[in-house]
């Protein structure tokens, strides 16, 4: 079975956003980009599928600029057997929307059949919480979002997935969508050899149009503005300070 | 102009709170039917009619319905969509599992975590964990949409509104309920709370974490905790606040043990009051924080207690 992990290309979660004074967008220009968070750990579960003899080859796909073929190194690095890039220009600022990443994963999930896409809940940048279900509408499969647990055999995956009231087991037939949450798993790092290993693997380079999809966003982006800043507040020294605040200022007990 | 409204359900019950700050946000779009499709949801469904701005109730009460897997639940109101322009629930783990999936099979681009409606096409919502709010405007024929409801007040109730049951539609069978495991409390929901009281790795052990429950219980709050204290085994999933966790924004908020990382800040920094306690003084929490205290929560936070009586 084959396993596709779709992976973005975002700020690194660690690089505090700057938002740009004259409303046009947060300055991507010279910051820290990496594998987005939950998409590292779907590339490891797709390891560990493989390892356990369930995957028998995983396929990293990026859809962005240029430089998005550094996380599918990393991705390659890490253990994925081959690699998927789909250019779409030079301009980090322009974001591709989950709708047409979905449609071009869908043309991919066409040519390649795998039985399961492994990919990340949520791209830490636009936090939409998308992509995954708009793919597995488009291949009208199963999906199984927010999964923090996941099994897969006899043609079947099961996946936990973490929901507001605590649990959801769920059972799909494959093939599959499967996103997935922070506790799955922890994600390797890539060593030295695979590193090394990572720059003989199949890289394939696509643009949109090859696969006949239209990427123009749906949402114009009209403006972007940082929130309103909390005014930083005062430190007490006692406790009993604390209580008398809470009652007499703040009137919240 | 229409709008399809998600209510959101627990089993058969109507999770009210949340769908009636989605309504809040919803009925400023237009006209409001709203949608509760679950098993045996007749009840809920008369709830629901009775929230304020509620014009019309659809319910499809079936067992397909029951577990609102998303597959089953994005063909019914697909099949509905026609007759409505904005499609609307809470950015609930319900919700957003099915609402994507709904948007792609319209054809539309799928609208978030809202936090305020501009006009019919126009949104704010925030991106980048809170550090950014974008403006966005829609260009597509149908707008599909995720309310966050810490960003709404509630509305009340109303006039009674009709409730019309409709029959479900097929069921693609491509994904089935195996089980919920969902711990019962008798605390206020995290969402709905007026006060919660979160604890941070600081806390050290599962069973300290009783300290930060005992005071909670004190307080009438709602219990959270930061994803460091989840990932360590202190607290269930559910109780996780941050950027992909719950966002709240109750009256006052105590994060105790917890460091203030962007991720758990972009869940609960729009409370109206926030109190930290850390005994690290630089901390970040404490840019955030209304009242600090630097000190060991293992002396602070009984003395806490205590106090409170
Ligand atoms: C993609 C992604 C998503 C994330 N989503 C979330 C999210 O939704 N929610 C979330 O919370 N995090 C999230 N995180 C994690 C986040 O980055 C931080 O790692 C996490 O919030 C840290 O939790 P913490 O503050 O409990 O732990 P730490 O940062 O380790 O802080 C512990 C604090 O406890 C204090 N302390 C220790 N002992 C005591 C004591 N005895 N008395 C008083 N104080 C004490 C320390 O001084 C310290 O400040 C996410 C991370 C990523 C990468
Ligand atoms: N441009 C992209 N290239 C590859 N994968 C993507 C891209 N955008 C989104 N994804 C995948 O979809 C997941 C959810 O992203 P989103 O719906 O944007 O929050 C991510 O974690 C990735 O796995």
């Amino acid at each position: 079975m084959k396993v596709l992990v779709p992976v973005k290309r975002v700020i690194d979660y660690n690089v505090k956003v700057r938002v740009r004074t004259d409303g046009s967008g947060v300055d991507l220009a010279n910051v820290k980009m990496s594998m987005n968070p939950f998409d590292e750990i779907a590339v490891e579960e797709a390891l560990r599928l493989r390892e356990s003899g369930i995957a028998s080859e995983i396929i990293a796909v990026s859809v962005g600029v240029r430089k998005a073929q550094l996380v599918l190194r990393t991705a390659l690095a890490m253990g994925a057997d081959r690699a998927i890039h789909i250019v779409t220009g030079d301009d980090p600022h322009v974001d591709v929307e989950p709708l047409a990443v979905a449609k071009i994963l869908h043309r991919i999930v066409q040519q390649e059949q795998p039985g399961l896409v492994l990919m990340g809940k949520q791209a830490i940048d636009n936090d939409l919480n998308a992509t995954g279900q708009m793919l597995a509408g488009l291949m009208a499969c199963g999906q199984a979002t927010f999964a923090s647990e996941l099994r897969v055999d006899d043609g079947q995956a099961t996946a936990t997935r973490e929901v507001d009231g605590g649990l959801q087991v769920v059972q799909l037939t494959l093939p599959c969508v499967v996103t997935v949450d922070l506790r799955m798993n922890e994600p390797r790092y890539p060593s030295l050899p695979n590193i090394r290993k990572a720059r003989r693997k199949p890289f394939a380079v696509h643009g949109p149009e090859d696969l006949g999809v239209d990427i123009s966003p749906r949402l114009n982006i009209l403006h972007t503005v940082e929130p309103p800043a909390r005014k930083a507040g005062e430190i007490l020294s006692t406790v009993d300070d604390l209580v008398a605040k809470l009652r007499d200022e703040a009137e919240v007990i | 102009m229409a709008v399809l409204l998600v209510a959101e359900l627990n089993g058969s019950s109507l999770a009210t709170d949340l769908t009636a700050k989605t309504i809040c946000a919803a009925r400023q779009l237009g006209s409001v039917t709203a949608l509760c499709a679950s098993e045996g949801c007749e009840e809920a469904a008369e709830e629901a009619g009775r929230l304020d701005g509620v014009d019309k109730v659809l319910v499809a009460s079936d067992g397909r319905y029951g577990h609102q897997l998303a597959e089953p639940t994005a063909e019914l109101i697909v099949a509905l969509s026609s007759e409505f322009e904005h499609i609307v629930g809470p950015a609930s783990t319900s919700a957003q599992n099915i609402l994507p999936r709904v948007a792609a099979l319209l054809d539309v681009m799928m609208i978030s975590d809202i936090t305020a409606v501009i006009d019919d096409n126009t949104f704010e919502r925030p991106i980048y964990a809170g550090n950014a709010i974008q403006t966005v405007q829609s260009i597509d024929h149908h707008k599909v949409i995720t309310v966050r409801t810490a960003s709404y007040d509630a509305v009340g109730e109303g006039t009674p509104a009709p409730v019309v049951a409709i029959e479900p539609v097929a069921d693609p069978g491509s994904s089935s309920w195996v089980e919920d495991r969902v711990a019962a409390s008798d605390r206020p929901e995290l969402t709905s709370a007026r006060a919660v009281v979160s604890g941070g790795r600081g806390v050290g052990s599962h069973d300290d974490f009783e300290l930060i429950e005992k005071l909670a219980d004190k307080l009438g709050a709602a219990v959270g905790a930061s994803r460091a204290a989840v990932d360590s085994g202190f607290a269930p999933n559910d109780w996780q606040v941050g950027q992909t966790g719950k966002v709240v924004a109750p009256d006052l908020y105590v994060a105790i043990g917890i460091s203030g990382a962007i991720q758990h800040l972009a869940g609960m920094k729009d409370s109206k009051i926030i109190v930290a306690i850390n005994k690290d003084g630089e901390a970040p929490i404490f840019q955030v924080a209304d009242y600090g205290l630097v000190a060991d929560l293992f002396t602070a936070v009984p003395e806490l207690i205590d106090k409170l009586d």
